[in-house]
């Protein structure tokens, strides 16, 4: 029985990976020409997925694509393994991802005697620190967190700054007299790289090496960005929103809660997100140069004394961080826009308008 | 002003019209000086009368529409909307193009809208939006959002909104301009079934001479640069009306008239865009 053309075309990829790896490994090609090995890789498992992909069906459509999403970065992940274990790459630049998880795992478990501090605050001492008969109190237990000062740094920050600059930006976009006056200097601080008001911040407060300089300069990052696209959301309203609102009798208050405020939202949350991500770039970046605790500090520190993979692993939880805040923003973002919510998770289906 | 369909209006000829504009002037401030929108426009509107206005794009139709609706004032003239005693009703509200619907807000809250800015107790205002909602055979999609909604279901949202607010007068700005030809001949009949149980004073905006001249009583042509009153057609054709309205010899004579009016209007308006 011959197989089908689909069949040959999943066949042939699998035959020619073999191949050129066998070929590759036999040859001992591996160490000279690693980086052209692995783009041929990538490319055949690209063409066995785009064959793959013709066989599922169309309910299974979504599963496939996920999965592909989910394993692409698992072989990434083997092939640094497998590229450190065979000494092609130098394991004190790249440590191997399975140190790395070992690492981390340490950094997770374990208190470090000598900084004085763990990754998580040991959640496992809490009931006895509550109760009142562990060595350390509660309040303890999370201030030698780095993941608790880095959280609260940024979050802190990120209301500090998104709440006057959402209010700003409004005032901006409705007021031509206000937005003419300010939209020059905002867009000329807008520029400005925030971590270089770093210095400023730890002048202003009293104590330039406590918390206050650090959330001051997430603040102000935010605080920009979230005021220029509010300022932009505002500007963007539909012209006949407003004169439905308009003549239907919203004005003033009314006018700004049922009109201005909800036409804004999507253009507000695109600058949360944005605002987001710069906090976490700044909070890091200040960590790194000026503080005792943070993830920033902790994985600067790791680099210090030459420990690589706690340095990767705390670049990991820096990942994991912007990737837990991020979807925690979405969240809030469904939860303030059902209008939109109700879009996305009918996928197309019902959707008639494309925005 | 023209005489109207036998039988079918009920309002005498010596009431005075629901709507008077009397030499609406409206001037814009260009960038290169000047630009007239409406020139010494003036128009009577009878209580319950479907008006229709037609014309070239920048005519200025919309731009009365507005004047109307008091989105814009007149730079100079009168227009006055005659209230009829009970003095709690909006003078009148507008049927934007469907897209005017807030996508942030529910079918129902959507409908409810006019009736919550003008202070609706919360249980009296879904009851009305309800009704309507019923009307307009959107029960099901209360609690829908628009964008769940096909476009002809989010214009009947659209006139929903604005005859749940009981205004004096109900403009309408091509409410159904950006829909396809077979949803608009379906919302051309329930409109004019809404109407005829309604009757309600219209002025109507569009640019389509057979929906002119199938939804109104009289159709007004204007001509543009500047906006003014080219001429008036009355439209006798019977009621009720519907689709096969448009099948009827009359039909297409009136629609070919105003179409022989219109057209120098149009090339003119062409050669001064090139």
């Amino acid at each position: 029985m011959k197989p089908s053309p689909g069949t040959r075309r999943v066949l042939l990829p699998a035959a020619v990976f073999l191949a050129v790896n066998a070929a590759a490994t036999l040859l001992d090609l591996w160490p000279s020409l690693w980086w052209l090995l692995a783009a041929a890789n990538f490319i055949i498992v690209v063409a066995a997925a785009e064959a793959v992909s013709a066989f599922v069906p169309g309910r299974h459509a979504l599963l496939y694509r996920r999965s592909l999403a989910l394993i692409f970065p698992l072989l990434l992940i083997l092939g640094w393994e497998l590229l450190v274990g065979a000494e092609i790459l130098n394991p004190d630049w790249f440590p191997p991802p399975s140190r790395i998880a070992a690492g981390l795992w340490e950094m997770l478990t374990r208190y470090d005697e000598f900084t004085r501090s763990s990754l998580f605050g040991r959640p496992w001492l809490l009931p006895r620190a509550i109760l009142g008969r562990g060595s350390e109190s509660p309040g303890e237990l999370l201030a030698e967190s780095h993941l608790y000062a880095t959280l609260f740094r940024v979050i802190l920050g990120f209301f500090i700054g998104s709440v006057p600059g959402v209010i700003l930006g409004m005032v901006m976009g409705i007021s031509r007299t206000v937005r003419t006056m300010i939209d020059a200097t905002l867009s000329a601080f807008y520029v400005l790289p925030k971590i270089a008001i770093f210095p400023i911040m730890m002048l202003v407060f009293p104590d330039p090496f406590g918390e206050g300089p650090k959330v001051a300069v997430v603040a102000v990052s935010v605080f920009f960005l979230v005021a220029i696209n509010t300022m932009v959301g505002v500007r963007d309203i539909e012209g006949v929103y407003l004169e439905a609102g308009h003549n239907y009798g919203a004005r003033g208050w009314k006018l700004f809660r049922h009109v201005i405020f909800p036409g804004a939202l999507p253009m507000i949350f695109g600058g949360l997100r944005l605002a987001l991500g710069t906090a976490l770039i700044v909070i890091i970046a200040v960590e790194f140069v000026r503080a005792k605790t943070g993830v920033g500090f902790l994985t600067f520190y790791y680099w210090e004394i030459l420990a690589p993979e706690k340095m990767y692993a705390g670049l990991v939880v820096v990942m994991a961080l912007g990737v837990l805040l991020t979807a925690a923003l979405k969240w809030v973002e469904r939860l303030v826009m059902p209008w939109r919510r109700e879009a996305r998770r009918s996928n197309g289906k019902n959707r008639v308008v494309t925005d | 002003m023209g005489e109207k369909g036998a039988g079918e209006k009920l309002t005498a000829p010596t009431t005075t019209p629901k709507i008077v504009a009397r030499g609406v002037w409206k001037v814009y401030d260009g960038v290169t000086g000047p630009v007239e929108a409406l020139k010494n426009f003036s128009l009577d509107v009878d209580d319950g009368e479907f008006l229709c206005i037609v014309g070239p794009s920048g005519c200025g139709k919309s731009t009365f529409l507005r004047i109307l609706a008091d989105l814009v004032p007149a730079s100079s003239g009168s227009v006055d909307i005659r209230r009829s005693g009970n003095s709690g009703r909006p003078l009148a509200n507008v049927v934007f193009q469907e897209h005017a619907v807030f996508p942030w807000k529910t079918v129902l809250e959507n409908v409810a809208f006019g009736l919550e800015m003008r202070g609706v107790p919360k249980d009296e205002r879904r009851n009305r939006a309800r009704a309507w909602i019923d009307r307009v055979g959107l029960a099901k999609f209360a609690s829908h959002y628009p964008h769940q909604l096909s476009g002809g279901m989010k214009q009947r949202v659209g006139i929903a909104r604005a005859l749940a607010n009981d205004p004096e007068i109900l403009l309408m700005d091509e409410p159904l301009g950006a829909l396809d030809a077979q949803t608009r001949a379906i919302l051309q009949e329930e409109l004019l079934k809404l109407w005829e149980e309604e009757r309600k004073t219209v002025v109507y905006i569009t640019h389509s001479i057979d929906e002119a001249v199938l939804l109104g009583d009289r159709v007004v042509l204007m001509t543009a640069h500047p906006g003014t009153k080219k001429a008036e057609f009355p439209v006798p054709l019977a009621r009720p009306r519907g689709i096969h309205t448009t099948a009827t010899a009359e039909f297409g004579e009136l629609s070919y008239a105003v179409w022989e009016a219109l057209r120098d209007e149009v090339v003119a308006a062409m050669e001064a865009g090139s």
